[in-house]
């Protein structure tokens, strides 16, 4: 077995062991970067020379049998939305494309307390807003499965970075599905906990109230793992929950008897691909093999959590982009007064989309149209949250599909914002009520991973560990992706040298 | 209830952004669209409804009033695009 297959819980087992050192390890990594990233363009930044300093300090506790944690020397990447001190810090923005943050984020500060070695910045749609990661200044990532495919958004470097072994772990963040998407697009396990679980300190925001980092992974044990390291409560985030890590990694060996699966009515209905919908099915019958108990339940309200989601995410973007105004960092225009400074600046630095989202905010919270809109969206988001709490009075757990497709074609949903936020109609119920959810990888259709999805009640994670193992074992390990398509693409484009 | 390009020149100038005469337009046509979408929400009764602006139960989370070191001014200025005397500098407001 080579390096990059070994998931994070035998790499960390075998460097313990002495089998590999995280130098080797960090290496290999770095080499499948350098041959494969041209083609992928998963990655923002690479950090080889941290990351092998890095590796170096690890090895050296390793020997001593003084590892810091399960992920000690273990090398994976940040979704380029975390501020990491002195590493260029882009959110695949023109805006912030040579922004260097002063501070660490608090995810960033535990995992490198754990002894992770950071081998890069990964790409993703400019300011976190998209579900394809084509907006992205850097050029779209490619999906590792079929190249001329997205590898879904907004962290697609993440996701597509993991699936093609190119880190043992990655982190993203996920506001409206941005990590549980991707995940079931590159077949891979995608979790965003509980609002407030996760410190939000140091992530450049786009919905304060919806933005949450999460963890893409090979296996839900791996998942587990790193949670067990990023959770918690932090006096730096006013928004982050009074409560401490759970028991994550034991849930995943709790077995299945007599936990109760809903299925939702709402999630298993047209405008949902008629083979994931069987998917979801089938999955439901492999957990009652187990012991799980299925029940059909309803969500009423889930068809007006999109329209509500992308009114909120909106407003809150709006609010959150005001920053970039020149100033003080990132871009700025040359011009002759503050003001003329401010327009260029904006209109310079930021993609078609996120002026687009700002726009849509900005005009629901204008003066005359907030109570229609942006008020009504609150009031909405009760109402969601509302038939979840009720639902979780009868069932632990709710599976549904991850998303209403498998992976699309590059450039096919660039001209229609609307096809594309249509995607996110299974993941962004989650978010508006604050719950967390997981991608789990089930199956390859016609070549492309289908993923589907657990959702748990407020601070259930270790619920969606236990089911989510449970499934996972049942749906068995996916075929990877077939690389030599990646390095075809590569030298295609090369031909004209 | 559509979008209608002045509403657009009006939410452009509240959030500084300068849009180029054929891009209006195209602003005007795509929002008009989600917005529209978006009308659905009007189906809903919520007339008695409280709106959730966060999903945490927690409220005023305050720390102790103690002094601790911030940013250094130099790290604060590290990123600055023009700064002078130590201090942001920009071009003049008029």
């Amino acid at each position: 077995m080579q390096i990059w297959e070994y998931s994070l819980e035998s790499l960390s087992q075998a460097l313990v062991k002495g089998e590999i050192t995280s130098r080797q390890a960090t290496l290999a990594f770095l080499n499948r970067i350098a041959e494969l990233d041209p083609a992928l363009n998963s990655y923002i930044t690479v950090t080889g020379e941290e990351a092998l300093k890095a590796a170096g300090e690890a090895d050296e506790r390793l020997a001593q049998g003084r590892a810091l944690s399960p992920l000690d020397g273990v090398p994976m990447a940040l979704k380029d939305i975390f501020c990491v001190e002195n590493v260029l810090t882009t959110c695949a923005s023109k805006m912030l494309s040579n922004y260097v943050p002063p501070y660490d984020s608090t995810v960033w500060q535990r995992l490198k307390g754990a002894g992770a070695v950071l081998l890069g910045k990964c790409n993703m749609d400019e300011f976190a807003m998209g579900s394809t990661t084509e907006s992205s200044y850097y050029g779209p990532c490619r999906n590792p499965y079929a190249p001329d495919y997205v590898p879904g958004g907004s962290s697609g470097g993440s996701a597509a970075a993991l699936a093609a072994g190119l880190a043992a772990y990655t982190l993203g963040t996920d506001t409206g599905g941005s990590i549980r998407q991707p995940a079931s697009f590159c077949g891979v396990v995608g979790l965003k906990p509980t609002y407030g679980l996760v410190s939000r300190y140091g992530i450049i925001p786009y919905a304060s109230s919806l933005d949450q980092a999460g963890i893409f992974a090979k296996t839900v044990k791996d998942c587990a793992l790193v949670l067990a390291v990023i959770a918690g409560h932090d006096r730096r985030d006013s928004t982050s929950a009074p409560t401490q890590a759970a028991a994550y990694a034991e849930a995943c060996d709790r077995p299945l008897k007599g936990v109760k699966i809903g299925l939702p009515r709402e999630f298993l209905a047209e405008g949902v691909d008629d083979e994931i919908i069987k998917a979801v099915h089938e999955a439901a019958g492999k957990l009652a093999e187990q012991g799980g108990e299925i029940l059909q339940v309803s969500l009423p309200h889930t068809k007006y959590a999109l329209p509500a989601y992308y009114i909120l995410a909106s407003a809150e973007a709006s609010a959150n982009l005001a920053r970039y105004d020149g100033v003080r960092y990132g871009y700025r225009a040359k011009r002759e007064n503050l003001r003329e400074m401010f327009l260029a600046t904006r209109s310079e630095g930021f993609g078609p989309e996120v002026k687009r989202r700002i726009m849509l905010g900005t005009y629901a919270l204008s003066s005359g149209y907030y109570d229609a809109y942006y008020n009504k969206t609150l009031q909405v988001r009760t109402l969601v949250k509302q038939d979840y709490d009720q639902v979780f009075q009868s069932v632990d757990c709710l599976l549904t599909p991850t998303a209403p497709t498998t992976a699309y074609k590059i450039g096919e949903k660039m001209d229609d914002p609307l096809s594309m936020y249509m995607g996110d109609v299974c993941t962004v119920p989650v978010n508006l009520a604050g719950l967390p959810g997981m991608s789990v990888p089930y199956s390859l259709s016609q070549g492309l991973p289908l993923g589907l999805q657990l959702i748990g009640p407020p601070f259930g994670e270790a619920r969606l560990f236990q089911v989510g193992a449970a499934l996972e074992a049942k749906a068995g390990k996916l075929p990877g992706p077939d690389f030599k398509n990646l390095i075809r693409t590569e030298q295609g484009g090369n031909s004209n040298d | 209830m559509g979008v209608s390009l002045k509403e657009v020149e009006y939410a452009a100038n509240l959030a500084r952004l300068e849009l180029a005469p054929g891009e209006k337009e195209a602003y005007t046509e795509k929002l008009s669209a989600i917005f529209e979408y978006m009308e659905q929400l009007q189906e809903l009764d919520t007339a008695n409804i409280p709106p959730t602006t966060h999903v945490l139960n927690m409220e005023n989370v305050f720390r102790e009033d103690s002094v601790s070191p911030g940013l250094s001014r130099e790290k604060a200025l590290s990123n600055a695009p023009e700064q002078s005397g130590g201090c942001f500098k920009v071009p003049r407001i008029l």
